[in-house]
C-alpha cells in the first residue's frame, strides 16, 4: 500500500464561514499537568483538529475552527477535563448548507 | 430582554423546535422560540432525507415553496470492502408520484423556511441568542429561561426543550445525562457541487429525480458505523459516521475516515472534480428506545434529539423531531385549553401521546439493535462485508473454475472467519433484535 500524505484538516475548515468570539473561548481545558486518556483521545477524536499537545505535554484547545459538535463534550467533561459551552448567540460556525 | 410572559417557550429552531412553535402558535398560543444560530438553519447538519408525510401533517401544501432538492426514486444500500462493493438497489418509477414521498434538502435553507412558517402563525423567533439556563421556582418547576441577551430572562408556563443532541440545558438542570460515548455517533459531512447534468448523468437521473446511497462495511475500519452520498440538485452530501466510542477506542480520525471513503473507487468517480464548499461535524443519538430520557416535568417538555428519539439504523431522525415536537404542541395546548397547570401529571399526556405515534413504536421496535450492532461492529462492519464481497466476486468472475468448487470456497471462508456457531449466532441475533 502506498503511503498518502496526512490529511490536512485546516484546509477542510478554511471552507467554512466563522464568527469568532475573540477572547471568549467557548471551550476551556482544566490546567493538568499529565493529560488523562480522555484528553489525549481528543487530538484524534476532534472533527475540527481543536486539541493539540503542546511543547510541555499538555493539552491545549483551540476553538476558533470549532465546528460545535459536542464530542469532545461527551468524551471528556464527566471526569471535569475540559468545560464546554456553546458560543454565544450568533457567534460560532455559519453553516451555509448544514 | 422581554417583559412580557409567553405561553410557551422553545428552545432551538430546528426539525423539532419549528414543529412544537408551529403547531402551539397555530391553535392561537403566545410563543417565544429561542435559536442560538445567525438564523434557523445555520448550526445545523444533516445529511439529509426529508420525510414528505411528517412535514405534511404540519404544512400541508409545503411542495408548493419549501427549498426541496430532489425527490427520491432510488435508494442503495452498499456493503463494501476496500475495492468492491456489493450492491442493493431499489427504484421505482412510482415514485415519480404526484406527491412524492421523500426528498433531499439542505437544511440551512429547510429551517429558515420551517420557522417562516413557524413565524406566519405568530410565533416570536430570537436568533442569535443562547439560552444558558433553565429558570425553575423554589418548588423545581420550570417557570422560564436566561438568555445570554442583556437582563435576558423570560418567563413562560412551558419549556420545550428541542435544543437538539446535545441537550446542554437538560443536563445543567439535572434533567437528564449527558449523551454516553456509546450512545451518540459523530458524523462528518462535505457539500460537494457539480453541474446539474453531471449529477443527473453520474447518478442516472431525470429533472429533479433523486438518489441515495447508504453505505456499510470495511469503510468504517472496524467501528460501528456507516456512509452516506446523497444527490441533491447541484451538490451532492457526502458523510460518514461512527460511534464516538469507537473513535474514542481506535483513535481513528474522522477526517481521515471521510477522505477514504471519498476515495474508494465506488465513490470517487461519483464526485470526481467537484468544489467543495463545506465541512461539517455533528453528533447523531444512537442509543434507540434504551436511551430516551424522562420525557417530561414540571412545566417542562423534551422532544427531538434531545429525547434521544433517532432512528439510527433506517437513518430517520428528522421525522421523529418534527412529530415529537409536534406532538408536544398538540398536548401542551390540550392542557392549556383545559386550564389545568403545566405540571408533570398533565404534561404526561405527551408521553402518552408519543407512545401511540410511529416514534415509540419504531424504536421499540429496534430496541436491542444498537448493543447487537456495537458488541458486534466487527463482525458486521468488518468480517462480514469482506466475505460476501469476496463471495460475490468469486460468483461473477469467469475463470473456468467448476461452481461446486467455487461455493466450497466461499463456505469455507464464512466458516473459517466465524465458525458455524458464530454464524448461526449472529443470524440468529440479528433475526431477533429486528423483529
Ligand atoms: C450527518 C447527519 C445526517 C443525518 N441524516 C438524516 C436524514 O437523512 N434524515 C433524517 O430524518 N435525519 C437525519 N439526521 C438526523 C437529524 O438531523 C436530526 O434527528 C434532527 O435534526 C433533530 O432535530 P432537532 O430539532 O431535535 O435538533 P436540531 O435540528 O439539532 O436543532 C436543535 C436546535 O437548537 C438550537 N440550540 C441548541 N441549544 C441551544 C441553546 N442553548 N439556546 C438556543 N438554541 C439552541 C440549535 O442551534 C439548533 O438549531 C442526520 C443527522 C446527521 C448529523
Ligand atoms: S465540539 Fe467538536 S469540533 Fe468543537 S472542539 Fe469539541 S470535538 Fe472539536
Amino acid at each position: 500500500m502506498t503511503v498518502e500524505a496526512p490529511i490536512r484538516v485546516e484546509d477542510k475548515l478554511f471552507q467554512n464561514r466563522y464568527l469568532v468570539d475573540v477572547g471568549n473561548a467557548h471551550i476551556k481545558v482544566k490546567p493538568h499537568t499529565k493529560p488523562s486518556a480522555e484528553l489525549l483521545a481528543l487530538i484524534k477524536v476532534c472533527p475540527a483538529h481543536c486539541y493539540e499537545l503542546n511543547t510541555n505535554g499538555q493539552v491545549e484547545v483551540t476553538p476558533d475552527g470549532c465546528v460545535e459538535c459536542g464530542t469532545c463534550r461527551v468524551i471528556a467533561e464527566g471526569n471535569g477535563d475540559i468545560e464546554w459551552n456553546y458560543p454565544r448567540g450568533g457567534y460560532g460556525v455559519l453553516f451555509k448548507f448544514g | 430582554m422581554i417583559e412580557e410572559r409567553f405561553d410557551a417557550i422553545v428552545v432551538g429552531a430546528g426539525m423539532a423546535g419549528n414543529a412544537a412553535a408551529l403547531t402551539m402558535a397555530k391553535r392561537g398560543m403566545k410563543v417565544l422560540q429561542i435559536e442560538r444560530g445567525e438564523y434557523p438553519g445555520s448550526k445545523n447538519v444533516q445529511g439529509a432525507i426529508l420525510y414528505a408525510d411528517m412535514l405534511e401533517k404540519l404544512v400541508p401544501n409545503f411542495r408548493e415553496d419549501a427549498p426541496l432538492e430532489r425527490h427520491l426514486v432510488e435508494q442503495r444500500f452498499w456493503m463494501m470492502d476496500e475495492r468492491s462493493h456489493t450492491g442493493l438497489h431499489y427504484r421505482s418509477d412510482d415514485f415519480n408520484e404526484e406527491k412524492p414521498n421523500r426528498y433531499t434538502i439542505i437544511r440551512a435553507q429547510f429551517d429558515k423556511w420551517f420557522s417562516g412558517q413557524a413565524q406566519e402563525a405568530g410565533a416570536i423567533v430570537l436568533c442569535e441568542t443562547t439560552v444558558k439556563e433553565l429558570v425553575k421556582d423554589a418548588y423545581g418547576k420550570v417557570i422560564g429561561v436566561i438568555t445570554d441577551r442583556e437582563g435576558g430572562e423570560v418567563h413562560a408556563d412551558v419549556v420545550v426543550l428541542a435544543e437538539g443532541v446535545n441537550g446542554l440545558l437538560g443536563t445543567k438542570a439535572e434533567l437528564r445525562d449527558r449523551p454516553a460515548p456509546d450512545n451518540v455517533a459523530l458524523a462528518v459531512k462535505e457539500m460537494h457541487f457539480l453541474p446539474r447534468e453531471t449529477i443527473e448523468a453520474r447518478f442516472n437521473l431525470k429533472g429533479d429525480e433523486g438518489v441515495v446511497i447508504e453505505a456499510a462495511g470495511t469503510i468504517s475500519r472496524g467501528m460501528t458505523g456507516m456512509g452516506f452520498v446523497y444527490a441533491n440538485k447541484e451538490s451532492v452530501s457526502v458523510g460518514i459516521g461512527c460511534l464516538v466510542a469507537d473513535f474514542q477506542k481506535t483513535g481513528e480520525t474522522p477526517y481521515d475516515l471521510l477522505e477514504r471513503f471519498k476515495k474508494h473507487p465506488s465513490i470517487a468517480p461519483l464526485i470526481e472534480g467537484s468544489e467543495v464548499k463545506e465541512y461539517a461535524g455533528h453528533l447523531i443519538p444512537e442509543g434507540g428506545y434504551k436511551a430516551i430520557p424522562q420525557l417530561y416535568g414540571d412545566g417542562w417538555v423534551v422532544v427531538g434529539d434531545a429525547a434521544q428519539l433517532n432512528n439510527a439504523l433506517h437513518r430517520e431522525g428528522s421525522n421523529l423531531a418534527m412529530t415529537s415536537g409536534r406532538i408536544a404542541g398538540e398536548a401542551i395546548f390540550q392542557v392549556k385549553s383545559r386550564k389545568d397547570p403545566m405540571t408533570k401529571e398533565n404534561l404526561a399526556l405527551y408521553k402518552k401521546m408519543l407512545d401511540d405515534s410511529f416514534v415509540i413504536k419504531d424504536l421499540k421496535k429496534y430496541k436491542d439493535m444498537p448493543d447487537l450492532l456495537h458488541i458486534q461492529s466487527q463482525n458486521f462492519f468488518l468480517t462480514y462485508p469482506q466475505l460476501i464481497n469476496k463471495a460475490l466476486q468469486n460468483f461473477v468472475r469467469v475463470d473456468g473454475t467448476p461452481k461446486v468448487d467455487k461455493e466450497k470456497v466461499t463456505i469455507k471462508s464464512f466458516v473459517s472467519a466465524r465458525s458455524w456457531t458464530g454464524l448461526f449466532g449472529d443470524a440468529f441475533r440479528f433475526a431477533r433484535a429486528w423483529r
